[in-house]
């Protein structure tokens, strides 16, 4: 799980580009705080393929990312 | 169906750039300075001295269009169940970022926003402006590739996160209800200005449309070069696009690199001055007037941002760090720019810049 809650703009994003350039992750599961870095995570796992789902976790947001 | 889907993705962030820079060119011709419709550092500067932060004569007012910027940014992200009171993240390293950011804007003369509407006024000293903006921006994403960052926010009560929203109130209530506490610019850019109702309005949609949209300057080339993300992109290319057009069909468009408006032609100080305010910008994670829109969201750590852009634009005036226009005197043309105390403030901004970039790398917080 990255936990990226409370990180600006755009760290949550350049969390998610390393895990997924370090492994390559069939599936990846991302916590945010913030609608804009759920947005900006959505963007960049669908440029590199990924499904993601999104729910709510109490005030703030789990991202499901698969492939 | 490819074209469906990019304007679905991409419309609100156009037409926030479209509104963006009609407002710029409304603004300019209801009576704001020539290709200064719309700039976050010049009219938090502006506030600086009607507040009586710095005494610099012409550039004294209290800008409607950063209240309404904030209080647009509010109201949209109430509206979208948004607005969250954050803070915690480094903010005494955000206030000394905003500082910098403020001088480097000032040196050159504009926000990364004033940037693209005098690059739309055909203004091509601003072409320096842009070259050290994405030099700057480059520098701050070595960084982010490292593991850059300022640590996480925390939530807060609202009180916090409705701190720079209530100064902006009372700021408000002072222009409207006692303006004679305030000092304001009997001449120069500061007494060059809209009538205070068309500024706040024009602030609060445009507030409100990059809430939404997320518009932010320096994050559009960052994601460029770091994600290959073009979205935000799209923002800053259509401000550029209404005000050119604009500009060419009010008959406004001036192609040149001489005697353009509040602009200077010392192009390597317009280059380093954008590079500071363009890597400072990804350091805090948006540009002047993301940090706005942040504040109005309920992110503490901006407001402290935007303060420290406020003391900022006092201090490049209280000891002369602030590029000066290039002008006509005797009919010689006589370059502006900046002078040895400038040029110090910009050195000086880039170590810091600099120390603050390696002390927030991961692994030096345990240290």
């Amino acid at each position: 799980m990255i936990d990226t809650r409370g990180l600006s703009c755009p760290t949550p994003v350049v969390m998610v580009q390393k895990a997924i350039k370090d492994g390559a992750p069939a599936k990846l599961e991302v916590l945010a705080d913030a609608k804009v870095a759920v947005e900006n995570v959505t963007r960049f796992a669908h440029s590199q393929g990924y499904q993601v789902e999104v729910t709510a976790d109490g005030p703030d947001f789990k991202l499901t990312l698969t492939k | 169906m490819k074209e469906n889907h990019w304007l679905r993705d991409h419309w609100l962030i156009l037409l926030t750039g479209v509104v963006v820079g009609t407002a710029a060119l409304i603004l300019t011709a209801a009576g704001n300075p020539k290709n200064m419709g719309f700039c976050i550092a010049c009219f938090e500067r502006d506030i600086a001295g009607a507040l009586g932060l710095h005494s610099a004569a012409k550039v004294q007012y209290i800008r409607p269009e950063i209240i309404g910027i904030v209080l647009g940014s509010l109201l949209a992200a109430v509206a979208a169940k948004e607005f969250r009171g954050r803070a915690g993240s480094s903010p005494a390293c955000r206030f000394v970022l905003g500082l910098f950011v403020m001088i480097g804007a000032l040196v050159f003369l504009g926000c990364p926003l004033r940037m693209v509407i005098r690059l739309g006024g055909g203004d091509l000293t601003a072409v320096a402006g842009l070259l050290g903006f994405v030099a700057g921006i480059l520098v701050g994403i070595v960084f982010l590739k490292k593991g850059f960052s300022l640590g996480r926010a925390y939530s807060v009560r609202k009180g916090e996160g409705l701190m720079l929203p209530g100064v902006m109130v009372i700021l408000l209530v002072l222009l409207v209800a006692a303006p004679q506490l305030l000092k304001f610019s009997e001449e120069g850019p500061g007494s060059m200005r809209a009538f205070w109702l068309v500024s706040l309005i024009a602030g609060l949609v445009v507030g409100a449309l990059a809430q939404r949209s997320r518009l932010c300057m320096a994050g559009g080339l960052r994601d460029v070069f770091l994600l290959k993300d073009y979205t935000l992109l799209t923002g800053f290319l259509a401000i550029w696009v209404t005000v050119t057009v604009g500009n060419l069909i009010m008959g406004k468009y001036n192609f040149s690199a001489v005697s353009q408006p509040v602009a200077h032609s010392q192009y390597l100080w317009s280059f380093l001055g954008m590079a500071l305010a363009g890597w400072g910008s990804i350091l805090l994670g948006g540009c002047p007037l993301r940090q706005l829109i942040l504040a109005g969201e309920g992110n503490g750590d901006s407001g402290v941002t935007v303060l420290g852009m406020i003391v900022g634009a006092a201090v490049a005036h209280n000891f002369g760090l602030a590029g000066n226009p290039d002008s006509v005197v005797d009919g010689i043309y006589k370059v502006g720019g900046i002078g040895t105390h400038g040029m110090v403030a910009v050195v000086l901004g880039f170590v810091v810049l600099l120390v603050i970039s390696l002390l927030h790398l991961p692994g030096k917080e345990e240290a």
